[in-house]
């Protein structure tokens, strides 16, 4: 019974990285890089590679947004492309 | 140019599809990777080190020597940002609330520093503090935040988690309490100084106990060779020192978080920010 959850989670994983370099809102693509990294998260999760889960839920999808977003703050929120 | 760019990466993207073909399959017994090494970790791992997760028994002690080196990429990467953005001009402009009348005041000039108590509260130019339900949940949630975190690293032993693990979490406790507070608590409360003493004393604890294990007769990392100076029960001194070791990186990561946010949302000048 994995491979719908493991099918759904793909899916998932490819929507977020295409919605995450097309959105013009540079914080919305943090926020969706975020969600990307979650989803990959449970990817890992599901394979078993709890450790790698755990670090990419801390790492991926904690701090780094966090860095985005500081990044964005200090920047600009528009892309020019 | 656009439409190149994408040829370009419909390319790659076929060449490291076709790529993946090749691969052996996922979990497959016959695969290079599992028919060298990891036969003998999951054989001898758990007798030789006493450390039920077998991810910690080799990131932390087979391949201490790799995971030395990417604590030292973590701290590497704090002291590229304090070098690449630290700015150490003071801010011109500041704006103070005087509290009683709740009315802004806006100074141009830098030497006249209001003292911030009673009386004037410091007002940042282009964060506006969040509200009090925001700071209650989160002085709420940050000691139990980091309570978890240093369980992560403790018990990195025997569930997942470990030193990184612990590390980020506890780095990222501490950037909540700059959110929603102001970036001022944060620095009031840790000095920058301790965070750069603190990134290098992660490392220097790692390495130390590589040392220590040299200086005692064997090879660099080598925990069997801690007995004489560990108290407690010899058969499980490699656990302790796994445990060590995951310390010096949980201190190691924290600092380094708190230094790559700090510098990267004040612009370097450690005053204002998110």
């Amino acid at each position: 019974m994995h491979w719908p959850i493991d099918l759904i989670v793909l899916t998932f994983v490819i929507f977020c990285a295409i919605a995450a370099i097309s959105v013009k809102d540079l914080l919305g693509t943090a926020i969706l890089f975020g969600a990307y990294s979650f989803v990959m998260c449970l990817l890992w999760a599901v394979m078993g590679a709890v450790d790698v889960a755990f670090t990419e839920a801390s790492v991926g999808a904690g701090v780094s947004t966090v860095f985005f977003v500081a990044a964005v703050f200090r920047t600009s929120r528009r892309t020019k492309d | 140019m656009k439409f190149l760019g994408f040829i370009v990466v419909c390319l790659t993207g076929t060449l490291l599809l076709y790529g993946t073909g090749e691969f052996p399959d996922w979990g497959d017994p016959d695969s290079p990777a599992s028919i060298h090494l990891s036969n003998y970790y999951i054989e001898k791992a758990v007798e030789e080190t006493q450390v039920p997760n077998l991810v910690t028994a080799v990131l932390a002690d087979y391949r201490g020597f790799d995971t030395m080196f990417e604590t030292a990429v973590v701290f590497c990467a704090g002291l590229a940002c304090f070098l690449l953005l630290r700015d150490f001009r003071e801010k011109k402009e500041r704006f103070y609330r005087h509290t009683p009348t709740r009315v802004i005041l806006h100074v141009k000039d830098s030497k006249k520093v209001l003292k911030t108590g009673k009386e004037f509260e410091h007002m940042d130019k282009d964060w506006v503090p969040s509200d009090l339900i925001i700071r209650t949940v989160c002085r709420i949630l940050i000691p139990f935040i980091q309570i978890y975190a240093l369980y992560v690293v403790a018990h990195g032993d025997f569930s997942p988690g470990g030193g990184f693990q612990g590390g980020v979490i506890f780095g990222s406790s501490l950037i909540l309490l700059a959110i929603s507070y102001d970036l001022k608590t944060l620095v009031r409360r840790i000095k920058e100084k301790v965070l750069g003493i603190y990134a290098a004393l992660g490392v220097l604890i790692y390495v130390g106990i590589g040392a220590i294990c040299m200086a005692m007769g064997g090879n660099f990392l080598d925990y069997s060779k801690l007995v004489p100076i560990v108290p407690g029960d010899p058969h499980h001194i490699r656990a302790l020192g796994m445990l060590g070791v995951e310390i010096g990186v949980g201190i190691a990561v924290t600092a380094a978080m708190v230094i790559i946010y700090i510098n990267i949302v004040s612009e370097g000048k450690h005053d204002e920010g998110l």
